[in-house]
């Protein structure tokens, strides 16, 4: 059975059009992820299949419920961890969790076990009677994580839960989440811009660009879409004006990006495109600092699908992204 | 932001320019004539002589002398003026006529007008046509029907109403569009409470917030201005009520205000613009007898005003529940329509 169906949904703002269009299946249990740079319109995705935003058509069921007529059933279904930081800072980590489970209608004795029990499992219990104002954001994020599972949802979305978050406390919440999985059947929808956190926790990818999924499969199956499973990687010293593009016009090369100086070439033959490429810099008179070959990623898989970069942590464009296909 | 900033300064001046200082004019006045003779009746006439050029008061007949002092210590109207029995035999007499003034002291500005303008009225009265063979002059006897009310106690009501007022904006009206910037609505917004729920549960939030603040303000502010016998346990617990209601009241007409609020700059604005538009009005600072028309329909809009005068009435003229039930009914009435506004308008999405 389908934990989450979308079909044909969209959203507009005005003129702007944020989702275009979007049809979706996601199995039970299943993870899934939708993968986008910041805009693209994963957010207000996310928002309509949780009842947060009014589609302006098409439809979505989320737990076997309509996401328009019967919202307050699919709010019942889900646990949610939104992108912004929304833990109260003004309650203690104890009562954050205890004010949610009474939103959800959690009796009093159940929630005197609950949050003592999901607060040892976050490692947060040292920090019940702090209050949340004076936590880090990986703290926090922890935290909200626990607040989405106090009525034991069978779906749970992630609005960028690793957004803001520094590597050690990404990983740590990688962990929880797998731990999640681990201890209960969920489906786990997880909007990112981080390819590394799509390929860690999940199953399935969508790419998701300008309010449309690009591409979706299991991280193999997009990887195998790529021109090449091999990029190779070279750094030129001093390279002259137009060296780039004699080096895309080359006979086995099939694209060429560049990011800060390094060169990263797709070829389906990559014996004779490192040849080429070493005669070309001969003959140019250009020395080569680095060379390397490595594993296709979904960062090359959304490069080659959008034919633009994520944006990194800092929301700073990692590349200038120069992929041309022959 | 800019209009604003120029257009707070102009309604300052028209509001605050035209609460203080007028004519105090149409003060309901009862006027019972228990001796209806030639004489009460010709005084009668240049009573209303008085309503129909002057306008200082308005004169409300009223046939019992009881009914009428009870109107006066509600604060229904602002004076009873007795004629007596035997008013008209004593003015024929010469015999020391007197007239009776029973003044609702607890506005110091309307004992001020109505004894000058009665000591006029009666100066005319006397000025004979012809001079007399016996002395027949009229005199007026004033009762003050409370104690002395100073300025400080007359200005309390207004002062608990505002500290109301302004725990209000903070911790009530404003919560939604408060968490709507810190982010946090998102994650109340997707769990399954109604919006009736919500709207309610920052409803109260509000009201008991701006009720403390203004019961905390009124045992204070009574023991400052010297009234602090008036907290008996009954009236501490109608204090409190009506701070409550009061409270409710403004909740409700600051959501409403608020209810598709996103940006954080507009309560700020806001709040200069209700502060000078609410307060003044209301006759916290000045009765509302001596506004120009368009200031007194806004004073009976004012939550503010219903506000200042129950509490008036409870804490200086230390009357009952009845007395202020009209004040209760149209802040409840507020109350109501406000917040059905808020339930219409509320949008329980982003």
């Amino acid at each position: 059975m389908s934990a989450i169906v979308a079909e044909d949904l969209r959203k507009h703002f005005g003129a702007f059009v944020a989702v275009n269009g979007v049809s979706l299946h996601v199995e039970e249990g299943e993870n899934f992820a939708l993968l986008g740079p910041n805009g693209a319109g994963k957010s207000t995705f996310i928002r309509m299949l949780t009842t947060l935003i009014t589609p302006t058509s098409g439809t979505a069921k989320v737990g076997g419920h309509d996401i328009r007529s019967e919202a307050d059933a699919v709010r019942r279904t889900i646990g949610v961890v939104p992108q912004p930081v929304t833990s109260d800072p003004k309650l203690t980590a104890a009562e954050n969790l205890d004010f949610y489970a009474k939103l959800y209608s959690v009796a009093r004795s159940q929630r005197q076990k609950l949050v003592p029990e999901l607060l040892e499992r976050i490692g947060l219990f040292d920090w019940r009677d702090k209050l949340v104002g004076t936590f880090s954001i990986g703290m926090r994020r922890r935290l909200e994580i626990a607040r989405c599972l106090v009525h034991g949802p069978s779906i749970i979305f992630l609005d960028e839960p690793t957004t803001g978050l520094d590597p050690a406390s990404r990983i740590s919440m990688w962990e929880m989440m797998s731990r999640v999985k681990s201890e209960r059947t969920v489906t786990l929808f997880l909007t990112t811009h981080n390819m590394e956190e799509a390929d860690e926790l999940c199953d399935r990818i969508a790419i998701f660009d300008h309010g449309t999924i690009v591409a979706e499969g299991t991280p193999p199956e997009l990887k195998s879409q790529l021109p090449s499973s091999e990029v190779i990687e070279v750094r030129f010293d001093s390279p002259p004006q137009g060296f780039l593009e004699s080096v895309l016009g080359l006979a086995a090369v099939d694209g060429v990006d560049e990011e800060d100086g390094l060169l990263r070439v797709h070829s389906r033959d990559r014996s004779r495109a490192l040849s080429a490429i070493v005669d070309e810099a001969r003959l140019r008179g250009v020395g080569i600092s680095t060379m390397s070959v490595r594993e296709g990623t979904l960062e090359d898989v959304f490069i080659h699908f959008t034919g633009r970069a994520t944006r990194d942590e800092t929301g700073k464009i990692k590349m200038d992204v120069r992929l041309v296909e022959r | 932001m800019l209009a604003a900033s120029l257009l707070l300064p102009l309604l300052q001046l028209l509001i605050i320019g035209y609460a203080f200082g007028g004519k105090i004019q149409g003060v309901p006045v009862a006027l019972v004539d228990l001796d209806r003779g030639p004489e009460a009746v010709r005084l009668r006439e240049k009573f209303h002589a008085v309503e129909a050029n002057a306008r200082t008061f308005r004169v409300l007949s009223e046939e019992s002398l009881d009914e009428a002092l009870r109107l006066t210590r509600e604060g229904v109207v602002g004076a009873t003026i007795v004629i007596p029995e035997d008013y008209s035999r004593r003015v024929t007499q010469g015999n020391r006529p007197k007239l009776g003034l029973v003044l609702d002291n607890t506005d110091p500005f309307v004992v001020t007008t109505l004894t000058q303008k009665m000591a006029e009225l009666l100066d005319a009265a006397n000025r004979p046509e012809i001079e007399p063979r016996y002395l027949s002059r009229v005199s007026l006897e004033v009762v003050e029907i409370f104690p002395y009310v100073e300025y400080i106690q007359y200005l309390l009501p207004g002062i608990i109403t505002l500290a109301t007022f302004f725990c209000v904006l903070i911790g009530g009206g404003i919560l939604y569009i408060d968490d709507k910037v810190r982010g946090i609505h998102e994650a109340y917004l997707v769990s399954p409470i109604s919006k009736l729920q919500l709207l309610l549960g920052m409803h109260v939030a509000g009201v008991l917030k701006g009720a403390f603040a203004g019961s905390v303000v009124t045992f204070v502010g009574v023991l400052l201005a010297g009234v602090g016998d008036v907290l008996t346990f009954s009236t501490i617990v109608l204090i409190f009520g009506f701070t409550l209601l009061v409270s409710s009241s403004f909740v409700s007409l600051i959501s409403l205000l608020m209810v598709r609020v996103d940006d954080p700059v507009v309560p700020r604005v806001v709040i200069g613009f209700l502060n000078t538009l609410l307060f003044f009005p209301s006759g916290a600072v000045y009765p509302t007898s001596s506004f120009p028309n368009w200031l007194q329909w806004i004073a009976k809009f004012d939550p503010f005003t219903y506000s200042v005068d129950g509490f008036r009435a409870v804490l200086l003229k230390r009357v009952g529940f009845t007395a202020i039930l009209d004040d209760i009914l149209i802040l409840a009435a507020i109350t109501i329509v406000c917040f059905s506004g808020v339930l219409l308008l509320f949008q329980r999405k982003l």
